[in-house]
């Protein structure tokens, strides 16, 4: 296999034609700003209009799993199917510190970042020689020995998981034992990481990022320590994912082996698939589907869920590799062209 | 001499042998990832749900019909290769010239189809399939007692190999193939149905994960997820040996299986971990594998 074809990526659909050099250079448009300040504004009021605090939280963590996730796949072009590694390791890191060491929420979250953070870094360290395909098996291998290390460490609890992790006060100050409370905790850590990693890839580190995910080899002509700049992805990339479990096992309690099982990276991939690979808010979008869809569906259909979500997999692979999200951007693009 | 560094002989040939028959079906599924891969330039994530599938034909027709292991053994390799054509022509097919990467996930997808499936029509606990009459009891060599079935089953596996080995090395169908890999559309300009050639290579592939399952089947527990708790391993296999070589393929699952084997012997706890520290090892002395070519 010659490495053109490797380096060719999954749907960058976010990618600004020629004549939108402003929207390139910020990254997003007006109007897709308002767009998020208006969603910001729905999320804030939610509880109040009937929306259920634990759903929107266990959405949140997930959506911020998503875009971690995409962070890499969307964004450098590498598909790592070992998520579920850091998100799960980093649920459990974080349950026993605040369960059995008496570690406040704050804290809790921090080692949860700093373990996906580790756990990135030695991933990253293995399988960022080898590309592509390579590269996926890659990290799925070494997520599924985390799996059995998760299963066996005297700490994890085994099949029963950790169960009845408290939620503590944060900064000693603000009791979260309040749904409505933490449901505004979690939305204000989800905001600022989403904007985190807008940030991100507008700068020019996520420039040279996005050159990576199109042209590799240019990028190495070019002078750029390409493989320095995937650690680094990866790393910030599995961090984020460490804060999205750690944040999960606070708002729901517990941290479990499915959390960790190659399933859930999966799953993280899905999310992203389907809302649209390459754009800020598409794995967003895609987390609140796939999880509405295992809300409504796991006490009424049982293990169809499976396959419901696998068909899920096969009509977006087939029909809308772009995503939802993909979809709108090159039909509005379409519409601006043709207008 | 009764002990091998302070272990009962005994149970050290008797986890060697069992880690012997887990190499062999490593062997035989990294085979069929490796054949298809080479062809159609798709990572088949659903060659565990294949496998799967066969192991539960096998026992269904046991159920259902009395039908035996012997005829088992060739026809739910022949119905799951038939499935493994099916699905060619509706999904790989359209995906042929894309990133290898699409292939993975929508493949990835159609395992979960074909698990959720069974797990819906038989739950997640085992159902057991008994061994043949012909190959029950076991044997005793003197300095320990072999189950006949196991023997049956490497035996069974090594022939298999190299019977694909000779297929794909030594055959002109063979020739074909390789020469498909390396240019499919001059080859199809020498008047050779390549589409029709990767059509059935899937199909034999799956019909190899089948075989394997229906091998497979009074060894272990049939259940749903038996494809997907050995498919990750194979994986690994794979990477270690080194993607599409056929001989990689079968002398790493055979190593791996028996260095498993004695990782249960000396340490259990670490026998699940075992060949994953050595992938992430082999990747740092030799990214392209033991017998993989540089990229």
């Amino acid at each position: 296999m010659n490495t053109t074809t490797q380096t060719a990526t999954v749907a960058p659909a976010d990618t600004a034609p020629p004549s939108s050099t402003p929207r390139a250079a910020t990254g997003i448009s007006p109007l897709t700003r308002y767009a998020y300040v208006a969603l910001l504004a729905l999320a804030i009021v939610a509880p109040m209009a009937g929306l259920y605090p634990v759903f929107g939280m266990k959405l949140l963590c997930f959506a911020l799993f998503a875009c971690a996730f995409n962070l890499l796949l969307g964004f450098t072009g590498l598909l790592s199917f070992g998520h579920a590694a850091f998100f799960g390791m980093a649920a459990y890191i974080a349950g026993w510190l605040v369960k059995a060491q008496g570690w406040s929420p704050e804290l809790g979250l921090l080692a949860g970042i700093v373990t996906g953070a580790v756990l990135g870094l030695v991933f990253g360290l293995v399988a960022i020689r080898r590309q592509g395909i390579y590269f996926a098996m890659i990290t799925l291998a070494l997520a599924q020995m985390i799996f059995f290390v998760c299963l066996q460490a005297p700490f994890t609890g085994g099949e029963d998981g950790l169960q009845g992790v408290p939620r503590g006060t944060l900064f000693g100050v603000l009791p979260l034992t309040s749904d409505l409370t933490l449901y505004y905790v979690v939305l204000a850590i989800f905001v600022a990481c989403f904007l985190g990693i807008i940030r991100v890839v507008t700068s020019p580190f996520g420039q040279v990022l996005k050159m990576i995910r199109e042209n590799e080899p240019r990028a190495i002509s070019l002078g750029y320590a390409v493989d320095k700049y995937k650690l680094l992805a990866f790393v910030l990339s599995a961090s984020l994912a460490g804060l999205a479990g750690s944040l999960k096992t606070i708002v729901m309690g517990f941290a479990s082996l499915t959390d960790v099982h190659w399933s859930m990276s999966g799953e993280v991939i899905l999310m992203s698939l389907l809302g649209g690979v390459g754009t800020f808010f598409g794995p967003v979008f895609g987390a609140g589907i796939v999880i509405a869809l295992q809300n409504m569906l796991a006490d009424r259909v049982g293990a169809w869920v499976t396959v419901i979500i696998g068909a899920i997999f096969v009509v977006c692979v087939l029909a809308f590799r772009k995503g939802a999200v993909g979809e709108l951007h090159a039909w509005l693009e379409r519409r601006r062209s043709r207008g | 001499m009764t002990e091998i560094f302070g272990i009962p002989i005994q149970a050290f040939l008797g986890q060697l042998m069992l880690g012997l028959v887990n190499g062999a079906f490593y062997a035989m599924l990294s085979l069929g990832l490796a054949v298809i891969f080479g062809l159609l330039d798709i990572v088949n994530f659903a060659h565990g749900a294949l496998y799967m599938v066969g192991a539960f034909a096998a026992w269904i027709m046991l159920e259902k019909w009395g039908i035996n292991y012997w005829i088992a053994l060739i026809v739910a390799p022949l119905i799951v290769g038939a499935l493994g054509v099916v699905i060619e022509r509706l999904f790989l097919k359209r995906l042929y010239g894309l990133d290898p990467l699409y292939g993975l996930l929508l493949t990835f997808g159609l395992s979960l189809i074909l698990e959720g499936i069974f797990r819906d029509q038989y739950g997640v606990s085992g159902q057991s399939y008994p061994v043949p009459d012909a190959l029950a009891g076991a044997t005793n060599l003197g300095f320990m007692v072999l189950p006949n079935y196991r023997a049956w089953v490497v035996l069974a596996s090594i022939v298999i190999c190299l019977g694909t080995w000779f297929l794909i090395e030594r055959t002109r169908l063979g020739a074909y193939l390789r020469a498909g890999t390396e240019n499919a559309k001059l080859v199809q300009a020498f008047g050779v149905n390549v589409p029709l050639m990767v059509m059935l290579t899937y199909g034999a592939g799956a019909a190899l994960a089948a075989m394997a399952g229906v091998l497979a089947a009074p060894v272990i527990q049939v259940t749903p997820l038996m494809g997907s708790n050995l498919i990750i391993v194979v994986f690994a296999v794979v990477v270690i040996g080194g993607m599409g070589s056929i001989l990689g393929s079968v002398v790493t699952g055979l190593g791996l299986g028996v260095i498993e084997g004695f990782t249960r012997v000396f340490y259990p706890e670490a026998s699940n971990v075992v060949v994953f520290v050595i992938m992430a090892i082999v990747l740092m002395l030799r990214p392209a594998g033991l017998f993989g070519k540089e990229a």
